[in-house]
């Protein structure tokens, strides 16, 4: 996993509450059994005239001109801003790997759905959510000033806005579990295989107790 | 001290161990696998050098993208026509059979959708941790257990671990008081908490359902609400374990039994009696609802939450003020090809999908083969199909005669698996097709680009099907 300590991108804003996963990335690309190669499909259907099948070369599909990710402004963008419950629906990890996969390293946004949310840690995605004000606010900035950007400061746990007269930074809260993770590019498997023997004698423990979830 | 809820024991029981910071290993007991969503996890071990870490608790299944036409079936894989799909079922094979994992294949009378055969073989027990790569494992909590979806990654560590990292969630209440009405179900019931408490009021929190009105369901209407706690933002939904809990794991195949040497079903149904919260348990948040005011229940919009009383109008956003909701409002009915104030029992439909691990059950298949016995299909329905949930509900149906009601109705009777739940084969919408379904979700494009979906209960998408519009079934004699 890539390692995320400072990131500074360019903003691409997505101005729709409840992004569910089937709009990340619909379900005809989860056929593949690979963990790459979603970028060109992310929000397909908003992105695309008509609806792609896997297999297909993307950049020849006529695209959604006013669609925010077919927008040159946007282009090269890093950091997606977003509404209240991104990532709703289902459990798809391909959701993530699609952002990730075409670029995107940070998501900002007021709430998140839980799996969606788990599941960017795991990728080196980082989710963050500010008060609905403050996403309200950087939207406005967004539209306004093109090639927006923000830093992203993981180890000081800051979204920082940078321009000619001033900086704000605006603090957010993560998990010290999983900014460590992050942090260090860490497999979390690795981690918790160094618990094995606590595993082992958890499971001793449970086959006398309840030995019916052992059979 | 407070008592514990039904989630607090759960979890309580399954720590392996806890940081400070209130990260803990939870001990997963059941791990549900599909095609979807394990091939990157295998994957991810075989280049880590890694192996299982309990291959026995694990049971697969191929249900997502399995063709459900008769033809294209009773051949092993090789009918599945789309090249990609048919290599995602091929892979789980073949990882099942490096791994050593039980798996039912296509052909095996027992395969079905994963939410549906876990309880269907006993492999969900009361008190287990199960987990499955799929947000609608949230169903097997209607055992008294904690079920919830995870990603990829974390399917690759529980293969790995037999655990999960985790922090413990918050509690929630919702309690049902009271007898729902004549033909009421709990489709009804559960559309109706999400009208309630929004798509993401569960966000966070470990939903226990409760009540007089739940407490009644049956295991299998118990399913249909617990499958739809993450429709409500939450993670995992359940019900604590009474005897009509105990009455449906007894006897099945992965249950555990009395032997000479033991006698481990006394023990297990010994220590499921204290499955439930404690009286003086708190909650963080509490919910009521009166089932006697829950009406049959069609959503109208692009979101479980929108969703009213086939009695009701659609919603007109030039009465909301809220800006926000305004739009979203006017953006849903614009989808959907509806207008404004329009009566939700005058909307026409183009096709009816009755299945989906929310409803594909036997009873399910009863309930709408109810309303349509003796009837036939409205001419402007295109195509209606009932796809039960696995193999041995296909098989229960028809030695019931159940099929040819549907068929002399007009309906095809399918082969089990996910369909257009997730419309993945061809089992789809056109767009703007209008459907009457009783899955789980209604968001744009779910049944297939373009197409509009009603979420509804297995009698009221029956009843659509036979009217070609949406009728009070509560009307119907
Ligand atoms: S039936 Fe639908 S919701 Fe259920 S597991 Fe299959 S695709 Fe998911």
């Amino acid at each position: 996993m890539e390692k995320f300590t400072k990131h500074q991108g360019i903003v691409i804003p997505l101005d729709r509450s409840n992004v569910d996963t089937d709009a990340i990335i619909p379900k005809q690309y989860l056929k593949s059994i690979k963990r790459s190669g979603f970028g060109p499909t992310l929000f397909d259907d908003w992105r695309y005239l008509k609806a792609g099948e896997p297999g297909m070369d993307h950049s020849k599909r006529e695209i959604h001109t006013d669609f925010v990710l077919n927008q040159p402004r946007y282009q090269g963008g890093s950091i997606l801003l977003a509404r209240e419950n991104f990532g709703c629906g289902s459990s798809r990890e391909h959701a993530v790997w699609a952002l990730e996969d075409y670029g995107i390293r940070a998501i900002i946004a007021p709430s998140f759905a839980d799996i969606f949310y788990n599941n960017c840690f795991k990728n080196g995605i980082l989710p963050i959510v500010l008060v609905e004000e403050k996403v309200d606010a950087l939207f406005t900035e967004t539209n306004l000033k093109e090639g927006y950007r923000l830093t992203i400061d993981l180890e000081h746990q800051f979204v920082i806005e940078e321009d000619e007269l001033l900086t704000e930074k605006t603090p957010f809260e993560v998990d010290e579990f999983r900014k460590y993770c992050l942090l260090n590019g860490l497999d979390d498997i690795g981690l918790t295989l160094q618990y094995s023997d606590d595993v082992r004698a958890y499971e001793e423990k449970r086959k006398q107790q309840t030995p019916w979830l052992f059979a | 001290m407070a008592g514990k809820t039904l989630y607090d024991k759960i979890w309580d029981a399954h720590v392996v161990r806890e940081e400070d910071d209130g990260t803990a290993l939870l001990y997963i007991d059941r791990h549900l696998v599909h095609e979807v969503t394990s091939p990157q996890a295998f994957e991810g071990l075989r280049m880590a050098n890694r192996g299982l870490w309990r291959s026995d608790s694990i049971v697969a299944v191929p249900d997502h993208n399995v063709p459900t036409t008769t033809a294209n079936r009773g051949n092993g894989t090789a009918g599945i026509t789309d090249p990609i799909a048919k290599l995602q079922i091929d892979t789980l094979d073949k990882n099942c059979a490096e791994f050593k994992i039980n798996e039912f294949h296509m052909d095996d009378i027992r395969q079905g959708i994963v939410h549906v055969i876990g309880p269907e073989q006993g492999a969900t027990l009361p008190g287990m941790t199960v987990v499955c790569g799929d947000s609608h494992t949230s169903t097997h909590g209607a055992f008294g257990a904690l079920a919830h979806g995870i990603g990829t990654s974390e399917v690759e560590h529980v293969m790995a671990t037999q655990c999960l990292i985790q922090k413990k969630m918050k509690n929630m209440l919702i309690s049902v008081d009271g007898k729902v009405g004549e033909g009421v179900t709990a489709k009804d019931i559960v559309l109706a908490i999400i009208g309630e408490i929004g798509t993401a009021g569960g966000t966070g929190f470990a939903i226990e359902f409760a009540g007089e009105a739940i407490e009644d369901l049956s295991m299998e209407g118990r399913m249909t609400v617990c499958n739809m706690a993450i429709e409500a933002g939450a993670r995992a939904g359940m019900i604590a374990v009474d005897q009509t809990t105990i009455d449906y794991v007894k006897g099945r195949p992965y249950a555990p039994v009395n032997t000479d040497k033991d006698n481990t079903w006394d023990k297990a149904v010994e220590a499921w009696q204290d499955l439930h919260s404690d009286d003086d348990a708190e909650f963080d948040e509490i919910v009521r609802l009166y089932a006697g005011s829950i009406e049959p229940q069609v959503t109208w919009g692009t979101s479980p939450e929108m969703v009213l009383s086939v009695n009701a109008n659609v919603p007109d956003p030039a009465s909301e003020t809220d800006a926000v909701k305004s739009k979203g409002i006017s953006d849903a009915l614009a989808y959907m090809g509806l207008t404004a104030g329009q009566a939700i029992n005058q909307i026409h439909i183009d096709k009816v999908f009755i299945g989906s691990c929310t409803n594909s059950r036997i009873e399910d298949m009863r309930e709408a083969a109810a309303i349509v016995k003796g009837k036939k299909v409205a001419d402007n329905v295109k195509l209606a199909m009932v796809v039960p949930g696995s193999g041995l509900v296909k098989k229960q149906a028809e030695d019931e005669g159940l099929d040819k009601v549907f068929i002399e109705a007009g309906f095809e009777w399918r082969e089990p698996g996910c369909s257009m739940c997730l419309a993945m084969n061809a089992d789809r919408l056109e767009p703007q097709e209008r459907c009457a379904s009783t899955s789980n979700r209604n968001f744009e494009g779910r049944q297939g680009q373009g197409g509009r979906t009603h979420l509804v209960s297995p009698a009221m998408a029956a009843a659509a099907g036979v009217a070609g519009h949406f009728v009070d079934i509560r009307e119907i004699k």
